[in-house]
């Protein structure tokens, strides 16, 4: 005897809670793993470029680049190249004061995107582990060495490191740092089971072999990051995840901003996903053929589906109460005295409301180990409330606009 | 090459299942509670109206006391916007619930009957309204939120309403003697049948002149909330 609101939100929340109980079982089986210190003696650290492509990025160039030379790393080991991919501002005036720096190289090329920006440096540097650093991020000192910790493991071809939000000022760049505590925790989980689907812009570092061996970026739909971590995943090559190395990363204040940001990720995700289709139910490719990417698109649709369902019920309710308002000439005088009294009656006490709590609950959890692993400690703050009752809201909105892209094939821009 | 874990997905598949039986045990568990308490409340309703029967039945001969309790339609007012709420959220198929309906359906018959007995006895004037649902009529949804509206404002209006097509003898006998036809929203005012949906104003028309004054809007200047 329970709502029968239809058996696809069953479903639907079924799987979703599969998936967070996949988490929780990853996150214990591997807890002792997470406490292990991610320092390394200097004899190891390898030869590093830092790639910083820039397109018209005056505003923070200087604060990466200063926070780069910044890095605790040992100084004739690190090279940091300024790509400017042929800005149209003072971008390339502005870097030429770190012309004659040691650890600095920099160049202009005409504007090709990009990874157009990213194979320019590439072809240039002889460094054994090259990374990028997006012109509008900043790197914690300790971030490089952390990371360089785990190619100890011959077997490791790329490291992604944690992504903070770089002062998070206003609610919208509020509910994205709890987003991004999220992704710091899914991030980690993903790496114990070798499921790592982005290699995200901001300092993520690759050996130069894995250049040579599978080429150089593509464009990949705007989102070359995603598509070379796919690249790797197919060809078999682990990568890690150092949830150390910090990189503060400037959100969209506003969300027309973080509208366009989002719609060029989850279009390049299912564009890519299509791209590379046979990494589905592909029994090489482990979890992350047999589930990850599989519950990715699944959570897509359930997403746009409960979406759909809950306007059109709260559609139906205001039809309801609208039509019930006309039937008595919108006259609520005798509803005035009308008092409210609370019972235990009517609360909802439906199956998919326990599960719901449950779920929620799980998702909180997770949310605060990611905020533990970033922050060391854990700290509620209002933003938890922000992110849980405005993200829902957000998400399908990006989520809706590039799956219709994908559907009529429309491309999307950076900014 | 890499080897799935299949132990890590049966036991993620086996947590998950108890969670969800967890879930539904409890939701059963309180939902049977809530049927509890509606039956408690029916039951508590009928030993009120066979009291006021009884009551009725020793006093018939002699005085006319007012019998009429309000408080046994607030309850029966009660009641049925829990029964409501009960058939959006559990289903209208629910055994437990056509059996309460029923129960509920047989209440309201019984008072009616009382109070109209009453009514005659003691020469009172009360207006009955007998309203008749279903629970695939497009418009009834309005005109219970009318009538809802109409008993807030004329609080001595006594209204019934019955789903037409509930599976009873009584309610089979009370259509076919007011010859309720199926075109849903009816209702019937003091033995007078309407079939079809009827607006507010249309329906305080048809209530008895002596009812209005009392209407809130109308001595809005001297009343006292």
């Amino acid at each position: 005897m329970f709502i029968t609101s239809g058996l696809a939100v069953y479903i639907f929340i079924f799987i979703s809670l599969f998936f967070e109980i996949f988490l929780l079982l990853t996150f214990l089986e591997n807890k002792k793993l997470m406490g292990i210190k991610e320092n390394t003696s200097s004899e190891d650290f390898p030869t590093a470029t830092i790639v910083v492509p820039c397109f018209n990025e005056e505003e923070s160039v200087f604060g990466t680049i200063e926070s780069l030379l910044s890095l605790d790393y040992p100084k004739d080991k690190l090279k940091i190249m300024i790509i400017d991919d042929g800005s149209t501002d003072n971008t390339w005036s502005l870097i030429q004061r770190y012309k004659n720096h040691p650890n600095i190289e920099i160049f202009t090329k005409p504007n090709g995107g990009k990874h157009t920006a990213l194979n320019f440096a590439i072809g240039k540097s002889q460094s054994e582990i090259i990374g990028c650093l997006d012109a509008d991020s900043f790197v914690d000192p300790d971030a490089l060495k952390n990371i360089v910790h785990y190619f100890s493991d011959k077997k490791t071809m790329a490291v992604t490191p944690a992504i903070k939000i770089y002062k998070p000022d206003n609610i919208l760049r509020k509910i994205q740092k709890v987003e991004y505590d999220w992704g710091i925790f899914l991030r980690k989980m993903l790496s114990f089971i070798n499921a790592l689907y982005v290699t995200p812009g901001p300092f993520s570092f690759f050996r130069r072999e894995v250049f040579i061996n599978l080429g150089p970026y593509k464009k990949a739909h705007n989102t070359e990051d995603m598509e070379m971590a796919m690249r790797l995943q197919k060809h078999g090559y682990k990568i890690e995840n150092c949830h150390k190395a910090f990189v503060y990363t400037i959100a969209p204040h506003k969300f027309s901003k973080l509208f366009t940001q989002r719609l060029r990720w989850t279009y390049g995700f299912l564009k890519n996903a299509i791209d590379y289709r046979e990494l589905f139910f592909n029994k090489n490719q482990g979890n992350l053929g047999f589930f990850i990417l599989p519950i990715m698109i699944i959570s897509a649709i359930s997403t746009l589906w409960l979406t759909g369902s809950l306007i059109l019920n709260t559609a139906l309710k205001i039809k309801a109460w609208f039509l019930n308002w006309q039937a008595i000439n919108f006259n609520f005088e005798p509803f005035k005295t009308f008092h409210f009294n609370f019972e235990w009656f009517y609360l909802n006490t439906s199956v998919i409301t326990f599960v719901s709590l449950f779920s929620l609950t799980l998702m909180i959890t997770f949310i605060l180990i990611g905020r533990k692993l970033s922050e060391g400690k854990i700290k509620l703050r209002p933003e938890l409330l922000y992110f849980l009752f405005i993200y829902p809201f957000m998400a399908p909105t990006w989520l809706a606009k590039s799956v219709y892209n994908v559907l009529v094939s429309k491309k999307t821009v950076w900014r | 090459m890499q080897t799935l874990n299949w132990k890590k997905y049966i036991w993620t598949l086996l947590i998950t299942i108890i969670i969800f039986v967890t879930a539904i045990y409890l939701s059963n568990f309180l939902n049977n509670k809530k049927i509890d308490s509606l039956r408690e409340i029916e039951d508590k309703i009928a030993i009120d109206i066979m009291s006021s029967e009884t009551e009725y039945a020793l006093l018939a001969e002699s005085s006319c006391k007012d019998l009429s309790s309000d408080i046994l339609s607030q309850e029966l007012n009660a009641l049925a916007q829990k029964l409501t709420y009960t058939e959006e959220n559990f289903g209208k198929n629910s055994p437990d619930l056509l059996r309460l309906k029923t129960y509920y359906t047989l209440l309201q018959i019984k008072d009616y009957l009382l109070m109209k007995k009453i009514s005659i006895k003691c020469n009172t004037k009360p207006v009955f309204i007998l309203y008749f649902y279903s629970t695939d009529c497009s418009q009834c949804g309005e005109q219970g939120y009318v009538l809802t509206y109409l008993r807030e404002q004329y609080p001595n209006l006594r209204i019934y309403s019955f789903d037409y097509n509930l599976d009873n003898p009584a309610l089979r006998t009370l259509i076919s003697l007011y010859k309720v036809k199926n075109t849903l929203p009816a209702i019937v005012i003091n033995d007078k049948v309407y079939n079809g949906f009827i607006d507010k104003d249309k329906l305080t028309g048809l209530l008895p002149i002596w009812m209005l004054p009392i209407s809130p809007s109308t001595t809005s200047t001297t009343s006292k909330k």
